[in-house]
């Protein structure tokens, strides 16, 4: 493509305004909600009369905060425990994949993308029953599974295609060099393969922290509620008040960390979703 | 320190094509052996085998007189130089160096580590470098980052994969002599892969040449020139290559494209009539008009199409008619060797004084007694002295073991000091 005229430029910009600002409205208009009084909910303008602190107070400290903050605490646990769990397995996975020649190798990857296509809802009812009779219900590692089940097909496929980036002759050379076969994929392929272990890590922690079918399923207190599930069971201060401000609030501080991760770490998850769609 | 066997050694891939097959060496402690050939002539595989990255279909490996067919490659305590160096990026250079002694079950002490990779780095001049990460150096210094690598550990052996193919030509020659140079003072037994023939001339002790998976001789770089067993090992060995003409026999003659020549005596009578190829090197040819020609030498003129003048010599091609039956073989052959001759030409290296120039009629000399005839339909040598192959393979055998013992004396001088 050669250089745009200058029309062509600003048609361009004008539609990268429109789509930026169309995915940005939702979020300052919850932004905006969030700082709004309870009075000041519905006054029918975008911006706050005045801007108050309350619905933050509200709930870390004030009535929501047993049911927000526990369940942000169980949230930080879920996913992390949950990232880590799938970066480790498919680390192993990945790597088999990316460096043996086994049997059911394809089956492995075509049946790790149809897991990651199969639609959730569908696993959720099932799952509530099993999960009732076997006690795990309502407790962290009942959410931690399902999560697994979402992060692992993604993980394995960005990890294998990172892992298929690193030379074979670095690790037959470590061999060469007297490593054991451990030895060479610790001191010498899990080096290498840090950034793609990092972006998979980021990509695994999202889509755990964003769930919200399994959260609200398979949980029902805030022994292991998260917190997208915990919003919806926010009260207003009286029957005839929507919570709105709360929940708004709530929001904006959960999107807090997927935005900061987001930022730092934007040019790897870049790198990590097209290594992943292109290579995979 | 080691002497590696091998013994009948064949590598099969899954379509059962054998990549390698039935190659039988024998490398003598601290001896340079390479293996040279066209690409795909299985001399990198073959060397992969030895270092135990590649499974042995059939055959047996000794290290030191024990099999280690099924030893895993760190238990064979064999170096290697990776083509690509294989460096580690995310280490510096010192960290890539002491690498191979840092893996917990070769338990080095610190200090005797620091000992080393200080030796190693001298030797290769690497010690300003120590502190660098491969990605920030030159192509020659990660080329020598490697030696440094193989070298620290005191390996039974060297195993080196075409160390040179990825540098330029200068810097080739030098780590080429650099190479050789810490080959003698170690005196660690070295198995070089290239597919170079002037490396394989340069650095080896015995030189194994390989077509299509088959060994096709192994001698001194002098026997494998003088004394070549076959048409293959002629073409690959020399540059530029030796010139193939047909021949005719007639009688007690043999008629060359440009002249007659009298038939060796160990050509019998009965190819009589028959076809056979001539093989004579560029530099055994000379202009007549500014050298000598000696009583035995046959003088013919000759059409000169292109010359290229080097300096210290000048290249004249000549073109000729082959006859039909010898070019398809001679064309198979040329695309074996990896070149894509157009035309059937004789190239002649003059002296440097020689004023032929392109388009000229020279007058050129040539000693019937130093050409080789083939068997067009084998390929094998008929004129090969076995007699003197022998003396050139002792001879060779006692310059290597003198240098051996010279460079092991040095270093004896140099331990106390």
């Amino acid at each position: 493509m050669g250089a745009l005229s200058t029309k062509e430029k600003t048609l361009w910009y004008i539609g990268a305004l429109l789509i930026v600002l169309y995915a940005l409205v939702p979020v300052a208009w919850i932004i905006s909600l969030s700082l709004k009084s309870e009075a000041d909910l519905s006054n029918r303008s975008f911006l706050p009369t005045n801007v108050t602190w309350e619905n933050y107070e509200g709930i870390f400290s004030g009535t929501a905060s047993d049911l927000f903050l526990p369940a942000l605490r169980n949230s930080v646990i879920t996913c992390l425990l949950a990232t880590l769990i799938a970066v480790v397995l498919s680390m192993f996975a990945a790597y088999a994949i990316a460096r043996l020649n086994f049997p059911g190798k394809r089956l492995i990857l075509t049946s790790a993308l149809a897991v990651a296509v199969f639609p959730v809802i569908t696993m959720v009812t099932p799952l509530f029953n099993l999960w009732r009779q076997i006690g795990l219900y309502d407790t962290i590692p009942g959410l931690i599974i399902p999560y697994l089940a979402l992060t692992l097909p993604i993980s394995i496929w960005t990890m294998s295609a990172f892992f298929r980036e690193i030379p074979w002759d670095m690790e037959q050379a470590a061999q060469v060099d007297g490593a054991t076969s451990w030895q060479a994929f610790r001191k010498v392929i899990v080096p290498l393969a840090a950034p793609g272990v990092f972006t998979t890590a980021i990509i695994a922690f999202f889509i755990a922290w964003n769930d919200f079918v399994f959260g609200i399923s398979l949980t029902s207190t805030s022994d292991a509620q998260p917190v997208p599930a915990a919003l919806s069971s926010f009260t207003g201060s009286s029957y005839f008040v929507q919570p709105t401000g709360a929940i708004s609030a709530a929001a904006v501080i959960v999107t807090i960390p997927v935005v900061l991760l987001a930022l730092v770490f934007q040019r790897r998850i870049v790198a990590g979703l097209t290594n992943g769609a292109v290579k995979g | 320190m080691a002497r590696i066997e091998l013994k009948n050694i064949v590598k099969k891939y899954g379509d059962g094509f054998p990549a390698v097959n039935d190659v039988s060496l024998d490398i003598a402690d601290g001896e340079f052996v390479i293996l040279v050939g066209p690409s795909g002539c299985g001399k990198s595989t073959l060397l992969r085998m030895i270092v135990g990255l590649e499974d042995i279909t059939d055959g047996e490996l000794l290290i030191d007189g024990k099999r280690v067919n099924d030893l895993a490659p760190r238990d064979r305590d064999l170096a290697m130089v990776f083509q690509n160096y294989a460096l580690y990026p995310h280490l510096t250079v010192r960290e890539n160096i002491e690498f191979p002694l840092k893996l917990n079950h070769s338990k080095v002490p610190e200090d005797e580590v620091r000992q080393r990779v200080q030796r190693a780095a001298d030797m290769l001049e690497l010690g300003e470098h120590l502190d660098r990460k491969p990605a920030n150096l030159s192509g020659g210094q990660r080329q020598r980052v490697a030696m440094g690598r193989a070298i620290v550990r005191d390996a039974k052996a060297f195993l080196f994969d075409e160390p040179l193919s990825n540098l330029d030509a200068k810097l080739r020659g030098q780590m080429r002599t650099e190479i050789a140079r810490m080959q003698r003072s170690l005196a660690t037994t070295t198995v070089y892969v290239t597919h170079d023939q002037t490396e394989a001339m340069t650095l080896g002790d015995r030189v194994a040449v390989l077509r299509k998976g088959v060994l096709q001789q192994v001698a001194s770089p002098r026997e494998l020139y003088e004394q070549p067993v076959n048409l293959f090992v002629a073409g690959f060995i020399g540059s530029p290559p030796m010139n193939f003409l047909p021949a005719r026999v007639r009688g007690d003659r043999l008629e060359l494209p440009f002249c007659e020549v009298p038939r060796p005596a160990v050509v019998s009578g009965e190819h009589d009539g028959k076809l056979l190829i001539v093989g004579v090197r560029p530099e055994h040819f000379d202009d007549a008009d500014v050298t000598d020609v000696p009583g035995e030498a046959v003088t013919f003129d000759a059409q000169v199409d292109v010359t290229e003048w080097l300096g210290n010599e000048l290249y004249a091609y000549v073109p000729f008619e082959a006859a039909a039956e010898t070019k398809q073989q001679l064309a198979e052959l040329d695309r074996e060797l990896d070149g894509e001759s157009m035309r059937s030409q004789l190239v002649v290296t003059l002296d440097a004084m020689s004023s032929v120039r392109d388009g000229d009629s020279a007058r050129l000399w040539f000693d019937p007694r130093r050409m080789h005839v083939f068997d067009p339909g084998s390929g094998a040598n008929l004129t090969r002295d076995e007699e003197r192959a022998r003396r050139i393979a002792e001879q060779s055998e006692a310059l290597r073991r003198r240098s051996l013992e010279r460079a092991q004396a040095q270093q004896q001088e140099q331990v106390p000091a």
